[in-house]
């Protein structure tokens, strides 16, 4: 198969020689694809924007021997403008597409390609504040990886909650027997956020404070850290700022 | 593998940006095998670049002296300053002829996924620059891409507080280019910054 063509979204690019870019993309059917568009950084290239961070695009490669090489793109999707006029929106994006990077490392799903497209509209569209879209993002990415928190039942043994105690290494809540001496307790308004961020629930997500927000947002990413077990670059530059409404 | 300084040369000119091992071979050997190429002076220029040249006190562009021949210029416009990413790009819009203020080079753009940061970058020495009120008008340079826009607007939320015009560079079809080839955010953008010809 020297030639074919998927859905990609671009996670992110790398310079390469005078004109050309290393652009690493999810794929919704063959993975992480590593190819070098040509000419891309030359004003007059007929790539244009489209393969730019964030942007979704129907691709058409060829296979080469280590790289492959992008023939032709099409816009699906054109988030990256509207992601980059929001500086907060631009910082979540970039943790996500590193996440995704990350967790792809092996292989690629469907899953990560959909929730990924789904988490960045969601940034362009502005439809919820960034840091709730980057929490949520993370804490259902790492559930498709296999490493789904447990919010509600033991993570150790399974009792049923609600449990008030946070342990990362446990993979989420733990019960007063299980929970090791000294874990601090985590009030219930910080564990319903998480618990609304993981399933999705945004009415309930989008009534929490900042204060409770920014709990969360501590525990989501000592969640991931563990997890992913090299820091992630872009989240110490997270925005956490809430954007004017669109 | 070649033996000894022969191959030390393949492997020092190897780690030159955008030069591969086979550039490298023939990049030596056209140094060994030219009798007309002048091997001192390549050497004394690159010693030369690494003791003389550094970067301006005030733009951050690459500079003989503590202040480059831009910001020594009295004739320069001193209300007007021009961002941009790289020294590269001031010699790219200096080659225009249009522009007759100063620059302020960042040294790059905010880019987190390479851990890049708006206090990785010269933003700070920006603002200072700006607290005297000689400066009426900055105009954001940055490249046209991603990591550019974002930076274009990190700085313009900054610069907001202060009174001063804020300008970005124009951008929209590239001139020589097919329309039925530019791209959906290319044309939308020509479109916003369409200016009237006639009426």
């Amino acid at each position: 198969m020297p030639v074919y063509r998927d859905e990609a979204v671009v996670l992110r690019t790398h310079k390469l020689g005078e004109a050309d870019r290393i652009v690493t993309m999810l794929s919704r059917r063959h993975g992480k694809i590593r190819a070098v568009a040509k000419g891309v950084r030359r004003t007059a290239s007929k790539f244009g924007s489209r393969l730019e961070p964030f942007m979704v695009a129907d691709v058409q490669l060829y296979e080469g021997r280590s790289l492959d090489v992008i023939q032709q793109a099409e816009t699906l999707g054109a988030y990256g403008a509207d992601i980059a006029a929001d500086y907060a929106s631009y910082t979540a994006a970039n943790a996500m597409v590193e996440t995704a990077d990350r967790l792809t490392e092996a292989e690629g799903s469907l899953q990560q390609f959909l929730l990924l497209v789904g988490a960045l509209r969601s940034l362009a569209r502005r439809e919820h504040a960034p840091g709730l879209t980057l929490d949520s993002y993370l804490l259902r990415s790492l559930s498709i990886a296999g490493w789904a928190p447990s919010f509600g039942q033991c993570s150790r043994c399974g009792a049923p909650g609600p449990h008030g105690r946070v342990v990362v290494q446990l993979g989420g809540v733990v019960c007063d027997d299980c929970a090791p001496a000294g874990t601090a307790q985590l009030d219930a308004s910080t564990l319903g956020l998480l618990g609304a961020l993981l399933a999705g629930d945004w009415p309930s997500a989008e009534a929490s404070d900042d204060r409770t927000r920014a709990k969360a947002s501590g525990i989501v990413s000592a969640y991931l850290q563990w997890h992913l077990e090299r820091g992630l670059r872009s989240l110490t530059h997270v925005s956490r700022e809430v954007p004017p409404a669109s | 593998m070649y033996e000894g300084i022969v191959q030390d040369l393949i492997d020092e000119l190897g780690r030159l940006p955008g030069i591969g091992p086979k550039s490298a071979q023939r990049i030596a050997f056209h140094i060994l095998q030219t009798e007309s190429f002048d091997v001192t002076k390549l050497a004394e220029t690159l010693l030369a670049v690494r003791d003389k040249v550094k970067f301006c006190e005030i733009c951050g562009n690459v500079s003989e002296q503590d202040r480059c021949s831009i910001c020594r210029d009295p004739r320069r416009n001193q209300s007007l300053i021009c961002v941009v990413e790289e020294a590269k790009d001031v010699v790219a819009i200096e080659r225009t002829r249009e522009f007759r203020g100063l620059y302020h080079v960042l040294g790059g753009a905010i880019s987190p996924i390479d851990g890049i940061g708006p206090d990785d970058l010269r933003i700070r020495q920006l603002m200072q620059r700006l607290a005297d009120g000689t400066v009426e008008e900055v105009i954001i340079a940055t490249d046209p891409n991603l990591e550019g826009e974002a930076t274009a607007t990190y700085l313009s939320r900054l610069l907001k507080t202060l009174e001063i015009k804020v300008s970005r560079l124009a951008s929209g079809l590239p001139v020589g280019g097919d329309l039925e080839y530019a791209d959906e955010v290319t044309l939308g953008r020509a479109f916003e910054g369409r200016r009237v010809v006639v009426g």
